[in-house]
């Protein structure tokens, strides 16, 4: 074998009949005998278990909440310190050029924070974290496996293990047991569905994940599945659709960066990139990231060229991510484009093969979420 | 029926070949979304890009396997392009090409060889 990282349910995986390929310096299930668009189909339906360990579980310790989120907001342009007890936040680590270092999840887990970040930036986050917060521990947690539960199914399916799960709310976290032993559980997702990501020791994950896809609604799901997935919510995917090029502005990523931290806030400013992202929050950026939509059934894929119309030569951006939707039973692809080429509706022409083919901006996401707020 | 290395399947029917993908291929390649396919009456040679394949996964090409004339293609394939999945060796042919010169046929393998090949 290769010296490729094997997770704790790799038997799991391939006793289901996955496929592995390597992603991220790990062995990972990419899908298992459904197949890419029936896993799909299924998780909008019912509901698809997904093996992300890969990704980085990371612990900040300090002196309080307050004095961690504190520090944290030095690292992210987002209001750590006001997130309340109980609570998970969207967030990125921006670099001094206003780029995206990496994209994250937090939350206030009352004495101290939780940090979930991508897989391929994990070692290069906990460095930063580790050289730049002062007097805070950065704790890797290596232990636990991490699964997300996702689909309209997803409730009813945890639910039958522990009951209080169904009072959660989109981006609650709490302590809840399964399999016997206490996980760290969020009411979120990648998916645009309603669902859970769950924290579990590696010694009990098996044991839930098979009680999990014992239920008949819950299949598991590769990452093929979770690629569509999250292109038709909309959402981006780390060192594709934003990276350290890419400011949060251009990637249409405002939401996240709550009053507190814009111009006139609290706390205005104060972190790595704050000039250009503060000054494109004012004036709006020069491109954004779009949702495209191209004519017919053949996807434009990552790379491909945009051009304002079929005749003209001066590329004017580029495709960051493109497949086909299963739900949405046709191509879609996010890319960036001039911020007066952005508008949906604005036909534009992709180069596909040597040929030229319309497509036209659309917003985002190609299909509706399905959160319980 | 002969086998090419591309894991297409070559049929005779007539004085044509009809061209398609083999079960082996269309499990390998994943869900099937689109299949572009060659204008009737196109003169091909063999190993030029006649059809894109586009799964889940990925786009494939499909080249052709002889020198000759496109003289039909799957038309059904533009709005059932999972045929190809479904139905390989059958509904979820690409072509059927006019070859010009039919004895290139026998470079191509046997159904054990290709069986041979594929393990």
């Amino acid at each position: 074998m290769s010296d490729l990282e094997e997770l704790p349910l790799a038997a799991l995986h391939r006793g289901l009949g996955a496929k592995m390929v390597p992603f991220a310096g790990y062995e990972m299930p990419v899908q298992y005998t459904a197949g890419v668009m029936k896993e799909h189909l299924h998780t909008r339906e019912a509901a698809g278990l997904f093996d992300v360990s890969h990704m980085g579980q990371v612990i900040l310790r300090g002196a309080d909440y307050a004095t961690i989120a504190a520090a944290f907001e030095s690292l992210v342009p987002v209001d750590a310190i006001g997130l309340k007890d109980g609570r998970q936040r969207y967030g990125f680590f921006t670099n001094e050029a206003g780029g995206i270092l990496d994209d994250l999840m937090f939350a206030n887990r009352g004495d101290h924070l939780f940090v979930v970040v991508n897989a391929a930036c994990k070692a290069a986050d906990i460095a930063h974290m580790t050289a730049n917060l002062p007097g805070i521990k950065v704790e890797e947690i290596t232990g636990r496996s991490l699964l997300a539960l996702q689909g309209p199914a997803a409730e009813a399916a945890l639910a039958k293990l522990a009951p209080e799960v169904a009072e959660m709310t989109f981006m609650d976290v709490r302590d809840v047991t399964l399999a016997g032993v206490t996980c760290w559980v969020s009411r979120s997702g990648y998916t645009g569905e309603d669902g859970y990501e769950i924290s579990v020791p590696d010694a009990q994950a098996e044991e839930l994940a098979r009680a999990l896809l014992a239920d008949e609604s819950v299949l598991p799901i590769g990452l093929g599945a979770r690629d569509s997935l999250r292109l038709e919510a909309g959402l981006c995917l780390y060192g594709h659709d934003i990276d350290e090029t890419t400011s949060p502005i251009e990637a249409g990523l405002i939401w996240a960066i709550q009053k507190a931290r814009r111009a006139g806030g609290a706390r205005e400013g104060g972190f790595p990139g704050a000039e250009r992202i503060l000054r494109e929050i004012a004036e709006g950026p020069a491109r954004k990231r779009v949702g495209l939509r191209p004519e017919g059934r053949a996807p434009m894929r990552e790379g491909v060229a945009l051009f304002a119309d079929a005749d003209s030569t001066e590329t004017i951006g580029t495709i960051t991510s493109g497949a086909f939707g299963p739900t949405l039973g046709a191509p879609m692809s996010m890319g960036y484009v001039p911020a007066d080429m952005a508008a949906p509706g604005t036909a534009l022409s992709g180069e596909l093969r040597g040929k030229r083919a319309p497509l036209t901006v659309d917003s985002l996401p190609f299909v509706p979420a399905n959160f319980k707020r | 029926m002969k086998y090419t290395e591309e894991h297409e399947w070559l049929n005779p029917e007539g004085d044509l070949i009809v061209v398609g993908i083999t079960e082996h291929a269309a499990t390998q390649l994943g869900d099937i979304v689109f299949v572009e396919l060659p204008e009737v009456g196109t003169e091909v040679s063999k190993e030029d890009e006649v059809v894109v394949i586009e799964s889940v996964k990925a786009a494939s090409d499909i080249l052709a396997p002889l020198d000759g004339e496109i003289v039909e293609v799957n038309e059904a394939l533009a709005d059932n392009p999972g045929a190809v999945n479904d139905d390989p060796m059958g509904e979820g042919w690409f072509f059927k090409i006019k070859p010009s010169d039919a004895s290139q046929m026998e470079a191509y393998m046997s159904e054990q060889e290709y069986l041979d090949l594929i393990g």
